[in-house]
């Protein structure tokens, strides 16, 4: 079953007919999705061969990779740094900002002091809306300037959010336990 | 009224003929099966008119093999020969089992036994012999598979069988295993609340956010899920594969042997007391009290009166827990309370008012209880499986699913890199890369779990296994891929190459254990309660192994170009080797952070020196033109 239109060589935003841009409209992001799911997914040749059913999990597999990475802004991002050939250096390049990581810290300790659900409701919302600046910048960054330095830094800083919005989930575990 | 399609005399009738295909609702206390008949789906019954089979397998003195009301009946005078809430064992090994005294099996060690089928797993000794619970759950679909055959009069093409959602790789390969052995063809293993779900949906042609909570005999489990446009995409699942209706049976045997001063009950009596248990439990939905009278085998007699208030109160903090996993279902779904449009109660555990009131107070909204709890499963599984046989065109649906709990593999010093988080939607696949630890290793070995901890002995270990014949390398040049494929079953395989020379290595994850039903409540709660820890732990893991890679180096350049060095330069690294060295011997992360960037300063120079020395030998015998190429 190849259906048609389907080409594994493909970029993600290639596969999803959508450009190759930062902003994204999601709702076509989401209906490009399910239209190739309905083709691709294993539960359409669960009758079919056993190289069929293989080749659709293999097809579904990279639907899912590439749907994932483009619904989630710092996944997009470094995507298409990585397209651009641009290393977003999360691992080896820790030269951050002093007040940034200053505000982290605070951060940090905020979430750990939190004793109630209400506190931490407040953290969250400050921190999505402060992820969500952060991400507009990046979408200048990329889209107009194409300044992939700068936005390789917003990279950076929005993993730092992404572990903070990680760390204020498991304190509602915590609360909840 | 259905047209009948006669097909001309000599014309073959295969492009529209129908495939017979089934669900299978395999549950902790009964199952069912089910199949779309002139496009509606039914559960079939057997000769006596009875949809539901008691999960419950009796193995005779005389070599006879009953199964269900039959082997329930005889439970009580033959407890250690019949099987009840087997579903519980599957894919659990002996030491995954909290207390087994309170269970009246003789339970064997199968390490000790190394038989094929369920490897690993606990096994049960029987008058028929030892047996795996994969053999007492085939023992249940086979009887399933013949009341279908009979009753669609042919072969089946298929079936689909349901799993809890909560299911972890050891358990759903379980069950597709007795499928199997049952001599049955798996189209897919479904999710429990996703077939619940199919079920309503379709029949309601519901839109928006659901959510499904499903209390059976044996397992919790809780899915949120958006449904549009013939998409039914599961956003979250959580669960205790642990909590059922069983545990609200033991509550009430507990408060009797408490009332009754009881202590080491035989197994017929303890199989005794809990038939009454279940059946209190049963009455107290209708009734706001009940008697409990029993004759135990010393001739003592039992004899309770049980309030609704007294029963629900002893089982408040089963229901808190359903509680508790649903709200961290909705934050991994980032949704909240209000988002949700409707609650489908599936299992009949479900019934218990208390349960009704509790869920029905956390959302706001009176849950949906349209479909029968105990049918709407095996009515979803039909419904899928009649569309995975290929009856149907057109007018499809599609089902997006996840994995529910997220999978890795070990790293140095014992930590855990996942490398699949769970709520994934599957399939999927991700690839993650490891090098060598020492120099001219050629072999690894690669370790996979399951769980949310970050550390490795605090995860459930699914497999191991060995990548060799790796060329030797210096540490850190071999580049092992590791890729995790898990398919629409949630069924994971792991591959492992190394880049350079295409070594590879493939395994089926087979695991010996499957997560055991304690562990899994503990990894969740000790995942939050323990992340601070974790983090510590982590932090001191890591640094003591970027020390110990960091000495190894610095030793092996020292044996080798020391030379470059002068005495001054050497004291001075060797002092800062002996104080990291006794840092290691501490817990204090930050220290060891220090020492290692002390350690690395020293260095520089020497390291700058080396890259020299070696860039002019390689360069030695070479023209220009040549390394252009």
């Amino acid at each position: 079953m190849q259906p048609s239109g389907f080409n594994f060589q493909q970029n993600h935003f290639q596969l999803f007919g959508l450009p190759q841009s930062f902003a994204i409209d999601s709702t076509q992001l989401d209906l490009h999705y399910r239209a190739l799911q309905a083709q691709v997914h294993p539960d359409k040749s669960a009758h079919l061969s056993e190289a069929e059913q293989r080749l659709a999990m293999q097809h579904s597999t990279q639907v899912n990779e590439a749907y994932q990475t483009l619904r989630n802004p710092l996944k997009r991002a470094r995507y298409l740094l990585s397209l651009q050939g641009v290393d977003t250096q999360e691992e080896t390049n820790t030269a951050m900002p002093v007040d940034f990581l200053m505000e982290q810290m605070e951060w940090r300790e905020a979430v750990a002091e939190a004793g109630d659900v209400s506190v931490l409701d407040e953290l969250e919302a400050r921190l999505h809306r402060e992820t969500h600046a952060l991400e507009n910048e990046l979408a200048g960054k990329i889209d107009n300037e194409k300044n992939y330095a700068d936005a390789a830094g917003l990279v950076r800083k929005l993993r730092f959010m992404e572990k903070l919005a990680e760390e204020i989930h498991s304190a509602y575990d915590e609360i909840d336990t | 009224m259905a047209l009948l399609q006669i097909s001309e005399p000599g014309l073959s009738t295969a492009p529209h003929q129908h495939r017979l295909a089934v669900g299978i609702d395999l549950g902790t206390t009964n199952s069912l099966v089910a199949t779309v008949r002139n496009g509606i789906s039914v559960v079939l019954n057997d000769d006596n008119g009875r949809a539901m089979l008691p999960s419950v397998v009796r193995y005779a003195a005389e070599g006879d093999v009953i199964v269900g009301e039959a082997a329930q009946a005889a439970q009580s005078e033959d407890p250690v020969n019949t099987i009840v809430s087997v579903k519980r064992f599957m894919g659990r090994g002996l030491k995954d089992l909290g207390e087994i005294s309170r269970l009246p099996y003789r339970f064997v060690d199968s390490s000790s036994t190394g038989s094929g089928q369920g490897f690993g797993m606990l096994q049960l000794r029987t008058a028929a012999g030892a047996k795996s619970p994969v053999e007492v759950s085939a023992e249940i679909l086979r009887v399933l598979r013949e009341r279908a055959e009979a009753s669609l009069g042919g072969e089946l093409v298929g079936a689909v069988i349901t799993v809890p959602a909560y299911f972890d790789d050891a358990q759903r390969q379980a069950t597709k295993d007795a499928a199997k052995l049952a001599g049955l063809n798996v189209l897919r293993l479904l999710n429990e609340p996703t077939a619940a779900a199919i079920a309503y949906g379709l029949d309601n042609a519901a839109e928006g956010v659901y959510a499904v909570y499903d209390l059976g005999g044996g397992t919790f489990d809780i899915s949120i899920l958006r449904l549009s446009r013939g998409v039914f995409e599961v956003l979250a699942a959580n669960g205790d594969s642990a909590l059922g209706g069983d545990d609200f049976d033991q509550r009430i045997h507990c408060w009797l042997l408490e009332k009754n001063n009881l202590s080491a009950l035989s197994p017929q009596d303890t199989r005794l007391l809990l038939t009454h248990a279940r059946t209190a439990k049963e009455q107290l939905t209708e009734h706001a009290e009940t008697r409990i009278t029993a004759v135990l085998s010393s001739g003592e007699l039992i004899d309770n009166v049980l309030t609704r208030e007294e029963f629900q109160a002893m089982s408040q903090n089963l229901v808190q827990r359903t509680l508790q996993l649903l709200r961290r279902a909705l934050r991994d779904a980032k949704l909240g309370v209000a988002d949700v449009k409707g609650v489908v109660m599936v299992g009949g555990a479900t019934r218990m008012p208390q349960v009704q009131h509790a869920v029905g107070e956390f959302f706001g909204q009176m849950p949906l209880t349209n479909l029968d709890p105990d049918k709407v499963v095996a009515l979803g599984a039909a419904i899928q499986a009649n569309l995975l046989a290929g009856n149907r065109s057109g007018d499809d649906w599609l089902l997006l699913d996840v994995i529910p709990l997220s999978l890795g593999i070990e790293t140095m010093g014992g930590l855990t890199e996942k490398i699949i988080p769970r709520n994934s939607t599957i399939p999927t696949a991700r690839a993650q890369e490891f090098t060598t630890f020492k120099d001219g290793q050629t072999a690894m070995s690669i370790h996979v779990v399951q769980g949310e901890r970050e550390l490795i002995s605090d995860c459930r270990s699914l497999a191991k296994f060995e990548l060799r014949g790796i060329p030797a390398m210096v540490a850190g040049a071999a580049r092992i891929r590791v890729t995790f494929q898990v398919d629409a079953d949630g069924l994971l395989n792991v591959a492992a190459r190394e880049m350079g020379s295409g070594v590879e290595a493939h395994i089926a994850v087979k695991p010996s254990y499957g997560l055991s039903d304690a562990e899994i409540t503990r990894m969740l709660q000790e995942s939050a309660q323990h992340a601070q820890d974790d983090m510590l732990a982590r932090a001191l893991r890591e640094q003591q192994t970027e020390a110990k890679q960091l000495l190894e180096a610095v030793q092996h350049a020292l044996a080798q170009d020391g030379a470059l060095l002068s005495e001054a330069e050497r004291t001075c690294i060797e002092d800062r080797m002996g104080s990291l060295n006794a840092l290691l011997q501490q817990t204090d992360h930050q220290a060891i952070k220090r020492g290692i960037e002390a350690l690395n300063v020293a260095t520089t120079e020497f390291a700058q020196r080396r890259m020299d020395t070696s860039v002019k030998s390689a360069l030695a015998g070479h023209n220009i033109s040549e390394l252009g190429n």
